[in-house]
């Protein structure tokens, strides 16, 4: 019978579908000189996507652009997985010396190949174990989420602002809450609503969330999502402006409502791992970026942001670095309307980014 | 304070009622979904199940992005998006009619060979910006109160749900091929006997359930999200052969099943953006219940069972 001769299909197509995944492995090609340093790096996704993984991207090129002869090894989509400790073995085998496994899941595989090679370099993204070789990095947004928050309450007409967020996790709610502290700093009486879509990567869900919310009657929109251009651009169609966030490019998705968007730069410390890595003087630590030390800024603004609310985000930029103006200044109710912060008291720091579980009044969402 | 009242007067205008923006955002969750199912209805009917059929709306969605992007016409991304999806099941079809493979293994193998395919040509397309699938307002019927934005108010596709599943109906029940489809779906030794070429029809419903297929995941990157993200289809294919079921094989009540998907993924996004207090954990597992649902209550039902061909499927004694 023909029963059997389907048996070969499986490994044969198994086979195409490895070569298919392999072949977006790749590797700059090879250069005479022994380059300086070799730099491997593994990203979740793809590092076009105008969101997370595009910018840790556009740090890693503009590392090479800043130190000549250093070679730059990047897979993509990478599973969070035992792959991810194969793809990180090849690197190594090929020379690498410095090794970004540019996502949160990658941390345990990370951990177990740092082990296998003390003389091999890691730098994670967020990550919360450090090891002898294995660093960390990461950059806390809070503070340009508060600024953002003031652009928006500047410029919506409804009072109401919106969010498109994956999941409910601390950082996200926290990033959220000062959002809305900007807001209601410049128009006290902004509501914000969330939306919870339950994935990182549907666009369609994300694009009909923002539907959802302009009809709604939300006239501003921001989102955390691995990519911020089904938001931007949905946002667009319905003629309600946006607030990108991951990469400053998501501008390029967006037109005339576009305000602005928080966007990672991650060059120069990139640029500093690697040449602390050159020069030996490379230590194991976990380095948080903020308002004032960078890694993180913002997109260029769009046509409806006026002067006087530019001139007042820098106002408020500068009174943030200089400390006199906290973010998390009490007295602050939660929507349940529980005192989390007491009046004459601030709150800052990791266990903002970590443990919250609470939005402030104002916030409405399914959140827990 | 005179920017305070002219806040207030503009939320006025720009709320929407929870039922006119719940039934405009079923019909555009609806409409890929409805077109893969179309697909499907003529492929089950002709005998095989189609467990690639993500694979296929990823590919339409793929490639019809990607001529639409470098063309700069969406149309022409229709076109490549349908041709895709019909070659994608025409490589299905090599597997099952002419070697006889399994279905359900070779539509899943070729799904995730789709997984690697789109990403690897679709790499250079990743967040690119398109214009897309326009967005048309039917002059006057579209300012019709409550009726006028949401069958009014959309893209070509959209307005495009009842007459393609009224043309695949017709198709099905009222011609020659179609007569002949159902013949093989029934029996391929009966259709043989009766001087048909089940082999050859197969592979004709595959390529057109696979243009069906193809245009609904162009549907996705043209007109809905309109950017090409991987994987962006995110499970409407398996949905999309759910409502085949729920449907009964009928192509006109496929258009109800996809709009209760639809619906269902309006409604928890609507329900959530006017703070409703309703977990969109549950509301995300209701068109997969109402489909339990329809399958517990219509199940034994005779006159709406399967086309008997695809019993073989499931027996293995294809």
């Amino acid at each position: 019978m023909n029963r059997f001769h389907h048996v070969p299909a499986l490994p044969i197509a198994s086979a195409l579908v490895a070569a298919l995944l392999l072949t977006t492995t790749y590797a700059a090609p090879a250069q005479q000189q022994q380059p300086r340093l070799k730099v491997g790096a593994l990203h979740v996704g793809s590092i076009n996507d105008n969101g997370y993984n595009q910018a840790m991207h556009d740090g890693l090129v503009e590392m090479q652009a800043n130190i000549p002869g250093i070679e730059v090894i990047e897979a993509e989509n990478v599973p969070e997985s035992a792959d991810a400790e194969r793809v990180m073995e090849n690197m190594i085998q090929q020379g690498a010396k410095l090794v970004f496994p540019q996502s949160f899941g990658y941390l345990d595989p990370a951990l177990n190949v740092a082990k296998r090679h003390p003389d091999v370099t890691f730098e994670h993204p967020a990550g919360y174990k450090l090891a002898g070789n294995l660093g960390t990095f990461w950059s806390d947004t809070t503070d340009w989420e508060y600024l953002a928050g003031i652009i928006a309450g500047k410029n919506t007409q409804t009072n109401k602002l919106g969010w498109v967020i994956g999941f409910p996790i601390p950082n996200i709610l926290t990033a959220i809450n000062a959002f809305h502290l900007g807001a209601r700093s410049v128009n006290p009486g902004v509501t914000t609503q969330v939306i919870v879509v339950n994935t990182w990567v549907d666009a369609a869900k994300e694009a009909e969330a923002v539907n959802a919310l302009a009809d709604s009657g939300v006239d501003v929109v921001t989102m955390i999502v691995d990519s911020p251009a089904p938001v931007v651009q949905t946002a667009e169609r319905r003629g309600i402006m946006s607030i990108g966030f991951h990469c400053l490019c998501a501008q390029s998705a967006a037109g005339e409502n576009w305000l602005t968007g928080i966007g990672f730069t991650w060059g120069p410390l990139f640029t500093k791992f690697a040449t602390d890595v050159i020069n030996q003087r490379w230590k194991s630590e976990n380095v948080v970026g903020n308002l004032a030390t960078g890694s993180a800024t913002f997109a260029p603004y769009g046509p409806r942001v006026s002067d006087d609310t530019k001139q007042l985000v820098e106002l408020r930029k500068a009174d943030l670095i200089a400390g006199t103006l906290q973010v998390f200044q009490g007295p602050i109710y939660d929507n349940a309307g529980n005192l989390r912060v007491a009046a004459g008291e601030s709150l800052s720091g990791d266990d903002l980014l970590t443990n919250a579980d609470w939005v402030v009044e104002g916030v409405s969402g399914q959140l827990n | 304070m005179s920017q305070f009242l002219f806040a207030q007067v503009q939320r006025a205008v720009s709320n929407t009622p929870l039922i006119q923006g719940l039934a405009a955002g079923a019909i555009r969750s609806a409409t890929s979904v409805l077109y893969a199912s179309l697909g499907e209805v003529i492929v089950e009917r002709a005998g095989m199940v189609n467990l690639g059929l993500e694979g296929c709306m990823l590919t339409g969605a793929c490639f019809g992005f990607v001529v639409a992007y470098r063309t700069g016409n969406p149309f022409l991304g229709l076109v490549a998006a349908a041709v895709a999806g019909g070659l994608f099941n025409l490589l299905l079809g090599y597997l099952v009619v002419t070697r006889r493979a399994n279905q359900l293994a070779s539509g899943l193998t070729l799904l995730f060979l789709s997984f690697g395919l789109t990403a690897l040509v679709g790499w250079d397309y990743v967040g690119k910006k398109i214009d897309g699938l326009s967005l048309i307002s039917v002059p006057v019927l579209s300012d019709l109160p409550w009726i006028g934005p949401v069958f009014f108010e959309g893209d070509v596709m959209s307005f495009a749900i009842l007459p393609s599943a009224l043309l695949v109906w017709w198709v099905l029940y009222r011609t020659r091929w179609g007569l002949a489809v159902r013949t093989v779906g029934e029996s391929r030794v009966a259709a043989y006997a009766a001087g048909l070429n089940p082999e050859r029809i197969q592979y004709e419903a595959l390529v057109v359930g696979g243009l069906l297929g193809g245009l609904g995941g162009a549907h996705l990157s043209l007109a809905y999200a309109r950017v090409w993200v991987e994987e962006m289809t995110a499970g409407r294919g398996f949905i999309a052969v759910a409502i085949v079921i729920f449907a009964s094989w009928h192509p006109v009540r496929a258009i109800i099943g996809a709009l209760l998907f639809g619906g269902a993924v309006a409604f928890q996004l609507q329900l959530q953006a006017r703070n409703t207090a309703a977990s969109p954990f549950l509301l995300d597992m209701l068109p997969y219940l109402l489909t339990l649902l329809v399958l517990l209550l219509w199940g034994r039902r005779r006159q709406y069972q399967a086309p008997e061909g695809l019993w073989e499927v499931f027996r293995g004694t294809h």
